[in-house]
């Protein structure tokens, strides 16, 4: 059972039960939805800019503990960071997530390494990376709903 | 958890004890195996069934000895295969007694059949400000093809509402039938809730006002005996897969006289009489909606699953399954922070269910590594889910070759979930 303890690990517990940053933002720059027609996961992200700095970020939406809590942990690791540290996490997050990097030599992932046993689930990628698909979306400005199919 | 508290309602019906479920499950060769270190428990037979091995010999059979085309070779192979394949139509013909075999259309699965007749029927007889009307509890293959058709038509598609256990309200059915609408279209047994329609009365109700009634069966066919004469409904579709043979072929039963009336839906090779470059004659049923070289080895196995179904008895299969839900029901109801969606009186083979706090597809997941096979997510019912005010379920769904040993299995798999889950 440890791949299942690998996958659920208790801070992706916490996070799913107690998301942070879940609401929406008063006076967002950027808003995108994304959507999972897989399992009905739906999550809108919140983005606030200053500049080229995510001043806050925040979601709303309903989903597994796996997608709830990656949006969450999204959020709080978001914060300060510049666009174009966001979109390295993105890729870094999505290589770790699908198996193709390993969790230690990434530092930057800081609390996003935990999500290291979804590799072990390809089925469950979709819903770790969901909430980082429409951040993308938010922040590319495209406006369209973002669907993992 | 142990479910030893649940029903036995072995103890009443008597000639369920003589069901023979081992032997039943030897013949299936895929149950016998380990997923992740444990024994096979599977539960998603509303998703498809599992083959015997009667089906798969009957294709094998078929593409090693009789392989060829249909209806128009002179030679020993081809005259073969249009045997057996004619045969098969025969069969599906006595396993729903249809008066004409000719009224036996093949089809890919349930999908293509309602895509068959909103195509066919729907577009020659449906009008701007027509209605179609169906139910809340329609699997998304019986609310798409008509959205398409009334898209396309400006006509509008009226949906009849379900109560909060998920049987539909037959009054407000009857009251939303008026002189605009065209077409009933209605599950027998919602794939989602288990929910058995009243489909005799909704007949009636069609009939009443004139009106052509359609039932989806894919969830029907595998649990209950269809008599469509008796019903005397004017559409029934199923799909072989849910009822123990291939996938990728179906069936469309329809009335003769509302066959031959409607055009044809494609158009192609064996669906025509002659054809010239200014003018086509089309064949006769139920040809005309068959173009193209059909599925042959498909439609072989589905008739040998009609064989192997017959061989032990629909009636025999619904009692076994009407006593595992009993059990299913009764051990899934003493998991605390359990809740059963869809409660209906009059139900078949379906536990669908969300935990408290907990999403059905961590749920699945980690039932998955136990073993046990269960389908999670919407179940192509996005609507329901919504009225139910669930965003998805977890849904096990039995079928004759399950045990109780396997619910038990369950119940204990979900045990471990919450465990997880703290």
């Amino acid at each position: 059972m440890t791949d299942l303890q690998d996958l659920y690990q208790e801070l992706i517990l916490d996070h799913g039960r107690r998301p942070r940053n879940f609401k929406p933002l008063d006076a967002p720059s950027r808003t995108a939805e994304g959507y999972n027609p897989l399992c009905g996961d739906k999550v809108k992200i919140y983005v606030k800019m200053d500049d080229d700095v995510v001043e806050d970020v925040s979601f709303e939406g309903s989903g597994c503990a796996i997608s709830t809590a990656s949006a969450s942990i999204m959020t709080e690791t978001l914060k300060g960071k510049t666009r174009a540290e966001a979109e390295v996490l993105f890729h870094t997050f999505h290589d770790l997530v699908t198996g193709q990097q390993a969790q230690l030599d990434a530092p930057e992932l800081g609390k996003l390494a935990v999500f290291s046993g979804v590799s072990e689930f390809p089925i469950r990628v979709k819903c770790a990376t969901l909430a980082w698909h429409t951040l993308r979306a938010a922040m590319n400005g495209d406006g369209e709903v973002i669907s993992t199919e | 958890m142990k479910a030893k508290g649940g029903l036995l309602a072995s103890e009443k019906t008597t000639d369920a004890l003589h069901f023979d479920v081992d032997s039943i499950r030897a013949d299936f060769p895929i149950l016998n195996q380990m997923v992740h270190g444990k024994p096979l428990v599977y539960l998603d037979n509303a998703a498809t069934s599992q083959k015997p091995s009667a089906v798969i010999d009957a294709m094998s059979r078929y593409y090693t000895a009789d392989n060829s085309n249909i209806h128009r070779g002179v030679h020993q192979l081809s005259e073969r295969a249009t045997k057996e394949y004619e045969e098969a139509r025969v069969k599906v013909q006595g396993f729903i007694n249809a008066a004409h075999s000719k009224e036996i259309i093949f089809v890919r699965g349930v999908t293509e059949a309602i895509n068959l007749v909103a195509n066919s029927y729907g577009r020659a007889n449906v009008k701007a400000g027509d209605e179609i009307l169906i139910t809340a509890m329609e699997h998304h293959s019986n609310i798409v093809p008509w959205q398409m058709l009334c898209e396309e038509k400006g006509a509008r598609l009226r949906v009849a509402p379900i109560n909060d256990k998920g049987e539909l309200i037959l009054e407000e059915f009857e009251s939303l039938v008026n002189e605009r609408t065209r077409l009933i279209s209605v599950v027998h047994i919602s794939n989602a809730l288990g929910t058995i329609n009243p489909i005799q009365a909704i007949v009636e109700i069609g009939h009443r006002h004139n009106l052509p009634v359609m039932i989806d069966g894919a969830q029907a066919a595998p649990h209950t005996a269809i008599d469509v004469q008796e019903l005397g409904c004017d559409f029934y579709a199923f799909s072989g897969h849910k009822v123990y043979g291939p996938t990728g072929i179906g069936v469309l039963y329809g009335k003769a006289d509302i066959l031959d009336a409607m055009p044809p839906y494609q158009g192609g090779g064996d669906m025509i009489a002659s054809v010239t470059f200014e003018k086509t004659t089309y064949n006769t049923l139920p040809y005309k909606f068959e173009a193209g070289t059909p599925n042959i080895a498909g439609t072989i196995g589905l008739g040998a699953a009609i064989d192997y179904v017959n061989q032990i008895g629909l009636e025999r299969i619904g009692r076994y399954e009407d006593e595992l839900l009993a059990y299913g029901v009764a051990a899934l109801s003493q998991i605390p922070g359990l809740r059963l969606i869809g409660t209906a009186k009059e139900k078949a083979g379906i536990l669908s269910f969300v935990l408290e706090g907990i999403h059905p597809h961590d749920t699945g997941t980690i039932l998955d590594r136990e073993g046990i096979a269960i389908r999670t997510g919407h179940h192509c019912t996005m609507p329901l889910m919504e009225r139910l005010g669930v965003p998805a379920t977890a849904r096990a769904s039995l079928s004759f070759y399950n045990t109780k040993q396997e619910i038990d299995s369950l119940v204990a798999g979900i045990t471990r979930v919450k465990e997880v889950f703290g």
